[in-house]
């Protein structure tokens, strides 16, 4: 480990300290729009270190984040609370082995459509197994204060940041990207490409299950329409995209910014967020096709080498 | 007697109605350089490909060492030591030249990794001619650069056979002459090469043993001169009187 890998290290555990300390300051507004954030950093980045080196882009993130919330929802009277995230991940590992094993062999916009799918397939099962049994939605009704919440999601923050630059000093890392360059040379190059892929996947669909089943106390009321909601899938990619997913640090440029305008037009022309995700859509393609790390990189490129 | 590396026995490989490769029996031995060559269509980049796992044979056996590999996906055909380039090459463009050939080393046949890895790519990109561009954007490479570095991220795992698919095609006489040069040298190291070849100095300078294939059977075997005096060797490139 290098004297810059250190420092990295320091000042990422420094910025998350100051991060986890925002409830004692406020614990109203701000709290509920960093809640929020935190949310959307947690799942933009577990799903760029899937989507960022491969180039697949997937839209399952609601399947697995509606899981993960199901698992709250069901079993928070009768397990201990923290019991809950881990039986998520299992779950979500597993959902995201058997689509992997079976869609990964896809490719380009096969890929994104089976995992659009997905989500709306996943929903429409609880649907039916609800209306079998009779169920409507479920009240998740906690003691966990918005608080709580928070300080779990930046405690998984730490840990997806964490495993992410793992990943990347690692084989796996390495695998990866030249699976994005060219699967067929990655194959000739003895990279087991199914395997590697599938083991990002579950990485990602996890950690999405986890921020379900930790954001399910939050909703108060969870019903399928809302959990497995497409909506989430698209905001995670758009984010993910805005910031780059070149480096670690990519998708949280772009999930700062985009829940801040999200949060102003929601609440002066709450119909209007699909335009604002059409719009930064449009914007990643013709104007940011790396995102922020991308305009980044061109500017430091520019203006001399900066420091390294 | 020199010692088999590589075993092709009865393989056959059938693209739906077509048969494009036809019941090939030919051996490798350790240390030659066997041509695989024929006119278009004849089957020659098929044969490559099943022996890298590309695709699987319909039937038929292929052993590296004894073992067979028929069948198994490429990354474990790889691993057991089959190095391949391609006819099109294909470099990894978003990362650097370096790393493009420790992308052959890490996962292969004789996995290196970290400091090791990179002398290791650097020594195997000197010993193909790169020397300042080393550091260049793999995007401004020359032509014969890119396939300098595609070969070294062959050689990059050590293999037990390196398949080289036309590797010197497309380019001009004086970078032929290079090409060549260092494929002698490749082979004067106590390498064991597969080369599908068109260029006819390449083969009568480089090739140990030549197998012939046209429309998918092996029509000869044996050294340059031999198959390229053969009958119906020249019969199958330019064509006979009694066919028109």
């Amino acid at each position: 480990m290098s004297m810059r890998d250190l420092r990295n290290l320091f000042l990422a555990a420094l910025a998350l300290g100051l991060v986890a300390l925002l409830p004692l300051y406020d614990t109203g507004y701000i709290l509920s729009i960093a809640t929020t954030m935190a949310m959307f950093t947690v799942l933009a980045t577990s799903w760029a270190l899937f989507s960022g080196p491969t180039h697949y882009i997937s839209l399952a993130t609601a399947a697995f984040f509606g899981l993960g919330t199901f698992v709250t929802g069901l079993g928070f009277q009768t397990l201990p609370m923290w019991v809950l995230p881990i039986i998520a991940a299992g779950l979500g590992a597993v959902l995201a082995a058997l689509v992997g094993l079976v869609t990964l062999r896809l490719s380009g916009v096969y890929f994104v459509i089976f995992t659009l799918g997905l989500a709306e397939l996943v929903r429409q099962v609880v649907t039916w197994v609800q209306n079998r049994t009779g169920q409507r939605g479920m009240y998740v009704l906690t003691s966990i204060t918005e608080r709580d919440i928070y300080w779990q999601l930046i405690g998984m923050a730490a840990l997806v940041f964490l495993v992410g630059w793992l990943i990347a000093r690692s084989r796996l890392g390495f695998a990866l990207r030249i699976i994005g360059n060219d699967e067929t040379v990655a194959k000739h190059s003895g990279i087991d490409t199914a395997a590697a892929k599938v083991l990002l996947f579950m990485i990602s669909g996890a950690v999405a299950a986890v921020v379900g089943a930790m954001m399910a106390p939050r909703y108060i009321y969870i019903e399928p329409s809302t959990a497995f909601a497409p909506i989430l899938s698209f905001q995670v990619v758009i984010m993910a995209l805005l910031g780059g997913t070149g480096r670690l640090w990519g998708p949280l440029a772009g999930v700062i910014p985009f829940t801040l305008l999200w949060e102003f037009i929601s609440r002066n022309a709450p119909n209007q967020t699909l335009l604002l995700l059409g719009i930064a859509f449009l914007v990643i393609v013709y104007v940011l096709p790396g995102g922020f790390v991308g305009l980044y990189e061109r500017l430091r490129h520019r203006f001399g080498s900066g420091g390294h | 007697m020199a010692r088999v590396v590589l075993e092709v026995r009865d393989v056959t490989k059938r693209f739906g109605g077509l048969v494009a490769v036809r019941e090939m029996v030919f051996d490798v031995n350790h240390n030659e350089v066997l041509g695989i060559i024929g006119p278009n269509g004849s089957g020659k980049s098929t044969m490559i490909n099943m022996i890298s796992g590309t695709f699987p044979p319909s039937s038929g056996s292929i052993r590296l060492n004894g073992q067979e590999i028929a069948g198994k996906p490429a990354h474990r055909i790889a691993r057991q030591g089959v190095a391949r380039t391609f006819q099109l090459v294909r470099l990894l463009p978003e990362l650097s030249v370096v790393e493009n050939v420790i992308a052959g080393a890490a996962f292969g046949h004789r996995k290196r990794w970290g400091a090791e890895a990179e002398s290791f790519a650097r020594t195997l990109l000197e010993r193909v001619g790169l020397g300042r561009q080393i550091n260049m954007p793999v995007s401004s490479l020359t032509y014969i650069n890119t396939k300098r570095v595609e070969l070294a991220r062959a050689l990059a795992c050590e293999p037990e056979v390196l398949l080289l698919d036309e590797w010197l095609a497309g380019l001009n006489p004086t970078e032929l002459e290079t090409g060549i040069d260092l494929i002698k040298s490749l082979r004067d190291e106590g390498r064991t090469i597969i080369l599908v070849e068109h260029v006819m100095d390449a083969i009568r300078s480089l090739c140990d043993r030549c197998v012939v294939m046209s429309s998918g059977a092996k029509i000869a075997e044996g050294t340059p001169t031999e198959v390229l005096a053969d009958e119906e060797v020249i019969r199958a490139y330019l064509g006979a009187d009694e066919d028109a």
